[in-house]
């Protein structure tokens, strides 16, 4: 036991110690691949049918400015915490290591949270899932989103709570890395929802 | 026996997470700085050519995530060939679709 923990102490990338951590590293990143070509097609689609609001409310007439730029600070500081999160790990602090990643996952809800109750809004001013061509294909886009958000609260909320036994070691190591890099993945896709969506969609008005 | 190999490594790698912690710090801030230009761009929509703006928050946008991609994901770092061989590859394929999807003349 003390032979583990004084071994995993010296290294400087315990996420990728073992050829297990290794593979899981450049799985993920595979994975990160195949999340932007699904975000790339959802992308394309709302961008050919933004225009089509039918006889529904348009996206500029809903959306409020103050919300996404909220929405986007909370996200992007909750990006920072997990980098705080990763580094702690990677000085074997488990405590601090819990700690950032527990704030990233209140922040995390924070943003859900914004969300939630944005989509009710827009539900409550006319714009359901199939009102018009813009409608389903932004809640699409911006739910996959959310979606992706949502799993990631869960997946970074189990890997914490397991931490609590087992600590920080080669075998989970490069499953609180992966996490990380997910959460990241989840604040570049908010970026180009941010732009393109809300703020080029004010910008078209 | 203070100074051991172990130790040198030891010292060299505190002095790399220092840094690193500095290059988070600036990123950070400059994410931040990127994300209010381009809201700050908008807000401006009234005075300034909406073709230009378009353009100036793109461009925010895609220097915010090679901040995101190349410093938080450590894609700077080596050992990340395939990596960014994996993500480029995603991300050609994603540019292509919306570009086909853009130029459909038959949606409208």
């Amino acid at each position: 036991m003390s032979e583990t923990h004084t071994s995993i102490e010296k290294l400087a990338n315990p996420e990728k110690a073992t050829l297990e951590g290794k593979n899981k590293f450049l799985g993920f990143w595979f994975f990160l691949g195949g999340e932007t070509v699904l975000f790339g097609t959802l992308f394309a689609t709302f961008l050919a049918l933004r225009d089509k609001v039918a006889s529904g409310p348009s996206g500029p007439e809903l959306f409020s400015i103050t919300t996404t730029f909220i929405s986007t600070m909370i996200l992007l500081v909750s990006s920072l915490t997990s980098v705080f999160a990763v580094m702690a790990m990677k000085d074997n602090k488990l405590r601090q290591m819990q700690l950032w990643f527990w704030v990233t996952v209140l922040l995390g809800l924070c943003f859900l949270g914004l969300e939630i109750y944005e989509f009710s809004e827009y539900l409550s001013e006319g714009l359901g899932y199939k009102t018009s061509a813009f409608s389903s294909s932004f809640y699409t886009l911006v739910g996959t989103h959310g979606g992706h958000v949502f799993f990631g609260i869960l997946w970074i909320s189990t890997l914490m709570i397991a931490s609590y036994k087992k600590g920080i070691t080669t075998v989970t190591a490069p499953k609180y890395y992966v996490a990380a890099l997910y959460w990241h993945f989840i604040d570049v896709v908010w970026v180009f929802i941010f732009t393109v969506v809300y703020l080029l969609g004010i910008l078209g008005d | 026996m203070a100074t051991n190999q172990s130790d040198i490594n030891v010292y060299v790698e505190k002095q790399k997470r220092k840094r690193e912690l500095q290059h988070y710090y600036v990123s950070f801030v400059l994410m931040i700085l990127f994300t209010i230009l381009a809201f700050a761009a908008v807000m401006l929509r009234d005075s300034i050519n909406d073709y230009l703006i378009a353009i100036f928050i793109v461009t925010m946008a895609i220097v915010q995530v090679v901040f995101q991609l190349y410093y938080f994901m450590h894609m700077k770092d080596k050992d990340h060939g395939f990596p960014s061989l994996f993500l480029y590859g995603g991300a050609a394929v994603a540019f292509l679709t919306v570009i086909s999807f853009v130029s459909i003349i038959w949606i409208s």
